[in-house]
């Protein structure tokens, strides 16, 4: 469960002065369903999720992980989340083993814990055949089962996915997709970042429209082409925002 | 504090770096075979270049000496010295590096000296050329022998003793016994050596371990880990620590062995030695097995303080940066910052004081010298251990406040 209240964060910027990149966010996600945070470059998706991540601490507001709150219990949180973003790369000289092994150590577990999960893991991810080769000589799409694993090993209940699929080839992206969706139906709390339409058509429960760090809309895609009038992603996601000037002038910010 | 996340942080790091062909260059291949293969191929150059020069004979040009056949006849009779022919442009020979010095002989030299009559010799030689140096240097002996034995034919001439212009002797006695001579000769080098190899050591893994891996991305998957930061930090700051006492453990011990095996082998001596600055290494040959041990310990001792606070200060700086490039950047200048006091302490008229002691790197110059040569001064040493581990105390707290910082951490 996942449930943010007012969430605000504001950064000093040299130039433009004082910048909130989250603005007042609050929704809610629930176990065994996927949110889908959709929103241009720089809407504040990624900071959003890294203060659910507790890897930013709120300006203003919080937000109640897996039962527990990001600013009064930020390694309680931490415990309790698999975040994966494109920005958390692995350990080049390590190899997929030891990386998954790592995490496991870092989030309490035993040795004989990990080995059991691990194995659990490489047998769904069909990880065997690399599992005890060094990361920096992966394929993209090696690469991003061993994030995965390695998200997972400690089964958290929550999952952060911060555009896991971007710059990836479509069979990889495909195979992420396939698996954010068995995480949620195992019952795991999911919420999803990403600017592509098509990804929140076919995988989000609940799409929440982010401009300018404000939450603009929120709903089922149903509910959102009932509001807007459109059945295209696209096109509700360009009203939502308030038309393409004002997606263009916050581009350009 | 968890210490078995720390651990978990360190062991992991010591065995990333240990895979890591650069780390592995810096901490044990440049200590090990690189600075005692250079100081023995130095010191080896040095040798048989001094070896050489004071071997060949000293070559010169003798001006006038017509009306002077005797000295003349001396001079060449002297295997150390090769006559060459006049000629006219001997100062150019002299700068030219031809000859090593002209010997101008007065007109009239030797009726002079007959006569009693003062006359001067004049010795061209290359100020600040060793070979030209030394070749004065003969000659002038020589020529002091010379005048000696003038001296003393005269006197017995006229039946006086020799002692007349003899009064009295002079000798020199060393007392101090010979490890402290070691101490005071070496002292200041070790501590210098040690305190750069200290900061070279640590300097490429604190780049890699915080602006590497931002630059690398995986610093943000570290921290999606539930471990509080400050346990990151003391499991990176280990491995710093690691890196930079093996690499000075293992120069340290490798240029020991080689000094000493490359002194047996040269057989420099150290009447020699000490005619370069190179051969002050070279000197150590003869010096280091005379070290006091407990002085060895004690400079052991005070260096880990410093350690600290090299590593904390190299974290710290490095994770501010964004990418290896920039934080090489701002990690190089400060080899200078960490020179100068080292080199202060070398220099002789700067000696340890209460204030002295407060200063970072030069105290442990200073107090690793006196050490050295077998002098402890207790209240020193305490104020001087004491002041480091609050500097590396307050260094690693900043550290700890910097990886705390959202703006260095995620700095776009």
């Amino acid at each position: 469960m996942i449930a943010a209240l007012n969430l605000t964060k504001i950064f000093k910027d040299r130039k433009r002065g004082m910048i909130a990149a989250v603005d007042q966010v609050s929704f809610t996600c629930r176990p065994g369903q996927i949110y889908g945070l959709l929103g241009a470059n720089g809407a504040g998706k990624t900071t959003t999720l890294r203060l659910l991540a507790t890897l930013l601490q709120p300006t203003r507001g919080t937000a109640t992980v897996a039962g527990h709150d990001v600013v009064a219990d930020p390694v309680q949180v931490r415990a309790h989340v698999g975040f994966l973003a494109a920005s958390t790369a692995l350990y080049g000289r390590l190899t997929a083993r030891e990386m998954i092994t790592y995490f496991g150590r870092l989030n309490g577990m035993t040795d004989a814990a990990i080995r059991a999960r691990l194995q659990v893991l490489a047998g769904e991810l069909d990880m065997d055949e690399f599992l005890d080769r060094r990361c920096d000589k992966f394929s993209t799409g090696m690469k991003q089962k061993t994030s995965i694993a390695r998200t997972l090993i400690h089964d958290p209940a929550v999952m952060i996915f911060d555009e896991p699929t971007l710059g990836l080839d479509v069979m990889t992206a495909r195979a992420i997709v396939r698996f954010v969706r068995q995480c949620r139906d195992r019952g795991k709390t999911v919420i999803y970042s990403t600017h592509v339409m098509s990804e929140v058509e076919k995988l989000c429960d609940v799409i929440g429209i982010i401009h300018a760090g404000r939450l603009v809309a929120e709903g089922t895609l149903a509910e959102l082409q009932a509001r807007y009038g459109e059945r295209d992603m696209e096109e509700i996601f360009v009203k939502a925002v308030g038309g393409e000037a004002a997606l263009a002038a916050a581009l350009n910010t | 504090m968890n210490w078995n996340h720390i651990l978990t942080v360190y062991l992991k790091e010591l065995k990333d770096s240990l895979r890591d062909r650069r780390t592995l260059i810096s901490m044990i291949v440049i200590p090990t075979l690189v600075m005692p293969g250079l100081m023995f191929g130095v010191g080896y150059i040095m040798t048989k270049v001094m070896k050489k020069a004071r071997e060949e004979p000293t070559s010169l040009v003798i001006l006038g000496g017509a009306e002077a056949p005797g000295v003349v006849a001396a001079l060449r009779a002297e295997p150390k010295f090769r006559i060459v022919e006049a000629k006219a442009d001997y100062r150019q020979l002299v700068s030219d590096k031809k000859i090593r010095l002209a010997v101008e002989i007065p007109a009239g030299f030797e009726a002079a000296l007959q006569a009693g009559e003062p006359k001067t010799v004049t010795l061209y030689h290359y100020e600040g050329e060793l070979k030209s140096g030394m070749g004065v240097a003969a000659v002038e002996r020589f020529l002091r022998d010379f005048r000696e034995r003038t001296v003393t034919e005269r006197l017995t001439h006229r039946g006086l003793p020799v002692s007349l212009v003899k009064p009295f002797e002079v000798k020199r006695q060393n007392v101090a016994p010979p490890e402290k001579v070691g101490g005071n000769i070496i002292g200041g080098i070790i501590p210098y050596m040690i305190i750069i190899l200290c900061f070279t050591g640590a300097m490429y893994p604190a780049i890699d371990l915080t602006a590497g891996e931002k630059e690398r991305g995986t610093m943000e998957t570290l921290l999606c880990s539930p471990l509080r930061r400050v346990n990151i930090v003391l499991g990176k700051f280990l491995m710093v620590m690691t890196a930079s006492v093996a690499t000075m453990a293992l120069s340290l011990v490798s240029m020991g062995l080689s000094v000493v095996a490359g002194g047996s082998l040269l057989g420099g001596g150290r009447a020699a030695a000490a005619a370069s600055s190179a051969g002050a290494k070279d000197a150590a040959a003869g010096f280091i097995p005379l070290l006091d041990p407990l002085g060895v310990l004690g400079v052991f001792a005070m260096i880990l303080p410093v350690a600290i606070l090299f590593a904390a200060v190299l974290l710290a700086v490095a994770l501010f940066a964004k990418s290896y490039k920039e934080a090489q950047s701002y990690v190089s200048p400060l080899i200078i910052v960490i020179i100068m006091p080292a080199v202060l302490g070398m220099l002789p008229g700067i000696e340890l004081t209460a204030k002295t002691a407060l200063v970072p790197i030069l105290n442990l110059s200073l107090v690793c010298k006196e050490m050295l040569s077998g002098v402890w001064h207790w209240p020193y040493i305490a104020l001087i251990f004491g002041s480091t581990t609050v500097y590396a105390g307050v260094a690693l707290a900043a550290c700890v406040w910097m990886f705390n910082r959202e703006d260095v951490i995620f700095r776009a």
